[in-house]
């Protein structure tokens, strides 16, 4: 049973029909065609497949995309742009985060929007908003690194 | 040009040479040089002893080269930029690195054993070398200087005293081919080399290499461009996701097509013990794969108990006994010994868990197919799916993308044959990606062993005698790369017989000791067919259990010697040995004490340092971890490390400091927590709840790293040598803090309050 459900995807109007109880993830990818975010573990447990539904850090895997209707949808690639980049991504490319990378969006749309909330936070509060986040290649240190690197810059 | 624009071209070798312009060229060439560089007049094939095989130079005198190997997120391929920009007197970001399709690179092996400079460098090296000294004699002729009087600065040479007398690569020869033959060694694969007459720079003269320009993936990852092999689409791709059995060794008896009836298209592929399902919509495949009712076959409980593990690897029958090293007067000097002391290691069976499951997309056209792999090794997989297929072999194109993390032989190179197999029997191109359980319960697992050793120290503290042996599971029950289908899960389930190759290793170190014993011995997989825990290569294979083993048992020597762990090393290593574990010591400010006496044992929460050495191929670590034990949980914390890492010439210390990094996070998140549960029929680890890595709140608060450069000495690899002394460090640090020696890995909560309570 299909349902049309829109909403906006960084900063655009989008339309899927689909099962509303699909997660989120396969209406972005599958249906409008995105590259991220990823398929990790389908379970909420890695964050590889986060993104910010109404400014919230969410992870897509388990989100039923009707959870999504007329709501405001923001993935990595919505955060910013080479041109344009948001203070994290410059900070990624600065610190050479990633590895793999494949767990980006998780660590990435977490501290977005951590430091949304919390735009000076110590290296404990940043530690603990990313705590859950799995990033296997081992890149921690980095990404604390990036993050404090963009606190600083905002 | 991004590594991403690299990706999105699919371009034949005639494409990316006549893309930067051909065919004309604006002086005349001498005649003896002309017959050998010639426009460009149509696809070349890869043959390894032409040089156009390794390297192209653009009419804009930029150049690519062509690395038959792949970088899994460390670099490899700037560092591979940055050789070659350094002989051609280029700058490393006027060199492109092709390294993506198995039609426009030789197989130099895959990404292995970190050879990735050590020995991926070495042709791509002597090509530039080669290519270069070609370059000068055309040089030579178009400004009518002789070569020693040329510079190359930036691509263009320059003939000294003569200022405006210039002619740059690009006119000299961009868009064409070179045409020059070089000697092959004959080799293909990781020892692949091609030789050159040509000197290369002296390390004095050194501009690029030994810089840190960026990697060429990061930026494409940040900003969220397709970069992953599961972001490859072909139009009319189907997804498809594999079932496995519930219990290791079982086959689909009965299988109900009615339970998936209500959703859309799926067809489900059923042969032997091989079972999945393909649906048009990723969700659709996924609700079928899940849905399905399978009847499963009764099968033999192949795995022993958890907790009889390490005495199943004691008692079964030895498969293989390899000596590697036995020194006649071995038994003498033991029985001679002032003291004597002996211990037994045990490390458990780990999983690649990479980040995503692996995931691979194949099409088969007109008696051609195409395969889109995060393999490490992408030629041998094509090897496998022509095989599979029964396709010559150049009938198949595999096209390298990275995948959801890359550390040796995971489930990528199984998925990429089921694939291949479900594109055949489907008629239409599949997509298939696995689930949590597919790369955590079902990746090829590295192995578990237990490690005796026993040495004795004469009175003055030095060791005399030492024998060091492993038993354990192959490291190698699969190949390290999927050429043959007996490698795969499916070509298994589908009753090829195993190919098990008997492997293991022993300590790579250089103590001075006199007399030694140090062999392995390699014992029987645990299912004959299709098992969630046969072994293959992960991240630096064996090292971390070997080490973990011989760096604990050189501490408890120590202990024993009443010696401090720095000096009792130092008395038994000289040169680059032990400047490293200088270097590591004194950067973190080692206080020189014997183990165990840091007198604080008494409080809940305790600390301790603790060094451990090692070597892998040439490269020296050192490493120094500083731990806490909270008495009370058992909770072990590896707070702060100081690493000294000497890999001969460094080519780019900004991302060699990343890649140890990583591999010392990665080494305590498989040292304090990696385990993989198992019944007697299958694999309980199936996710992050039940393996768990290291979280952020528990990573280090500090890894300050000494990169000991040798400028003169050639590279002998970075990818791994840092993951293998990370266990022992930590487990001599714990035993400094507590007085607690832990032989068991990893050291979890419960097993380190087990031990202080003295039940371990």
């Amino acid at each position: 049973m299909t349902e049309r459900i829109s909403f906006q995807l960084n900063g655009r109007e989008a339309v899927v029909d689909a099962d509303p109880e699909m997660p989120l993830l396969y209406a972005l990818r599958g249906d409008l065609g995105l590259d991220n975010p990823h398929f990790g573990c389908g379970l909420a447990q890695c964050g590889a497949c986060t993104v910010h539904l109404n400014g919230e850090a969410t992870r897509s895997c388990v989100t039923p995309v009707a959870a999504a209707k007329g709501a405001k949808v923001t993935t990595l690639a919505g955060l910013g742009s080479e041109k344009h980049p948001h203070p994290l991504q410059a900070a990624y490319v600065e610190e050479q985060v990633p590895q793999c990378g494949y767990c980006i969006n998780g660590w990435m749309m977490t501290a977005a929007a951590l430091l949304k909330s919390n735009p000076h936070p110590t290296d404990a509060q940043i530690r603990e908003g990313l705590s859950g986040l799995k990033c296997r290649c081992g890149t921690h240190m980095a990404i604390l690194r990036a993050v404090k690197r963009a606190a600083a810059m905002a | 040009m991004t590594s991403t624009d690299i990706l999105r071209q699919d371009l034949s070798r005639r494409g990316i040479l006549k893309g930067t312009g051909v065919l004309v060229v604006s002086f005349a060439v001498p005649a003896h040089l002309a017959a050998a560089a010639t426009a460009v007049a149509g696809p070349k094939p890869l043959d390894p002893t032409q040089l156009d095989s390794y390297l192209a130079i653009h009419r804009d005198g930029s150049a690519t080269v062509f690395f038959g190997k792949i970088d899994g997120g460390q670099g490899t391929d700037v560092g591979i930029a940055q050789i070659v920009a350094e002989e051609l007197d280029l700058p490393a970001d006027r060199v492109t690195v092709v390294m993506d399709d198995t039609t426009r690179v030789i197989n130099q092996g895959g990404a292995s054993g970190s050879f990735g400079i050590t020995w991926g460098g070495k042709p791509m090296r002597n090509a530039a070398c080669e290519a270069r000294q070609f370059l000068l004699g055309l040089a030579a002729q178009k400004l009518k200087a002789p070569i020693e009087k040329l510079t190359v600065s930036n691509g263009v040479v320059s003939v000294a005293g003569a200022p405006g007398k210039t002619v740059s690569y690009g006119q000299l020869i961009g868009g064409k081919f070179f045409n020059v033959a070089m000697k092959w060694n004959g080799k293909i694969g990781n020892d692949l080399n091609v030789e050159t007459t040509a000197q290369a720079k002296k390390p004095a003269d050194y501009k690029v290499v030994g810089t840190s320009p960026r990697r060429r993936d990061v930026a494409a990852k940040v900003f969220a461009q397709p970069t992953y092999v599961t972001d490859v689409r072909v139009p009319g791709m189907v997804h498809a996701r594999v079932i496995r059995p519930p219990a290791a060794g079982a086959e689909p008896t009965a299988i109900d097509e009615s339970s998936v009836a209500g959703i859309k298209g799926v067809r489900i592929v059923h042969k032997d013990g091989f079972l999945a399902v393909v649906a048009d919509k990723e969700w659709d495949a996924i609700r079928a794969a899940r849905d399905l009712k399978v009847t499963w076959s009764q099968s033999p409980a192949a795995f022993p108990e958890q907790e009889k593990l390490y005495d199943h690897i004691r008692d079964a029958a030895v498969r293989k006994r390899t000596v590697e090293k036995e020194t006649p007067g071995f038994e003498a000097a033991i029985a001679g010994a002032a003291q004597t002391v002996s211990a037994e290691y045990e490390w458990p069976f780990q999983s690649h868990a990479s980040m995503g499951s692996g995931c691979a997309v194949v099409q088969i056209k007109d008696g051609t197919a195409t395969v889109w792999t995060g393999t490490q090794k992408p030629h041998y997989a094509r090897d496998g799916v022509a095989a599979l297929l029964g396709l010559p072999v150049e009938n198949v194109q595999a096209i390298w993308r990275i995948g959801p993390g890359s550390y040796g032989r995971n489930d990528a190179g199984d998925t990429v044959i089921e694939a291949a197999f479900l594109a055949q029997q489907i008629g239409r191109p599949v997509r298939l990606q696995g689930m949590r359980p597919e790369g955590i319960a079902w990746d090829p697992k590295g192995p578990a062993s237990i490690h005796r050793a026993t040495a004795g120290l004469d009175g003055d503290g030095k060791i005399v005698a030492y024998k060091f042996e492993s038993k354990g599971f192959s490291r190698l029950e699969i190949d390290s790369n999927e050429s043959d289908i007996a490698y795969s899960i499916a070509g298994q389930q589908w009753g090829v017989p195993l190919k098990p190759i008997e492997a293991f290793a022993v300590p790579d170190e250089s103590y001075q000791i006199p007399n030694r014993l140090m062999a392995w011995e390699t014992i029987a997989p645990l299912l004959d067919r299709a098992s969630p825990l046969r072994t293959s290569h992960l991240r630096d294979p064996v090292g971390p259990q070997i080490h973990f083993a011989s760096e604990s048992f050189i501490d408890e020597l120590a202990h024993a010697a009443n010696a401090d762990a720095v000096e009792f090393r130092l008395r038994h290593l000289t040169g680059r040995d032990a400047a490293a574990v200088k270097a590591a010591a004194d950067k973190f400010g080692w206080e020189s004490r014997v183990s165990g006496s840091a007198g604080n044992a008494d409080a809940d929460v305790v600390t301790g340092r603790g060094i451990a050495y090692s070597k892998r191929a040439l490269t020296i670590v050192a490493v120094v971890a500083e731990v806490e034990v909270d008495r009370r949980s058992g909770k072990v914390r590896a707070k702060r490390f100081a690493v000294a890492h000497d890999c001969g010439c460094i080519i780019n210390p900004g991302l060699l400091r990343n890649t140890i990094e990583g591999n010392i996070v990665q080494g305590t998140s498989r040292s304090l927590l990696e385990e993989v549960r198992f019944d007697r029929q299958s694999v309980t680890s199936v996710d992050w709840e039940t393996y768990p890595i290291l979280d952020i709140t528990d990573a280090p608060e500090k890894i300050d790293i000494v990169l000991l450069d040798h400028p003169e000495i050639a590279p002998t690899g970075a990818g791994e040598p840092s993951t293998r002394p990370v266990a022992a460090a930590i487990a001599n640090a714990i035993f400094d803090a507590t007085g607690v020696r832990l032989r068991q890995a990893p050291f979890t909560p419960d097993r380190m309050k087990a031990a202080l309570t003295g039940r371990a």
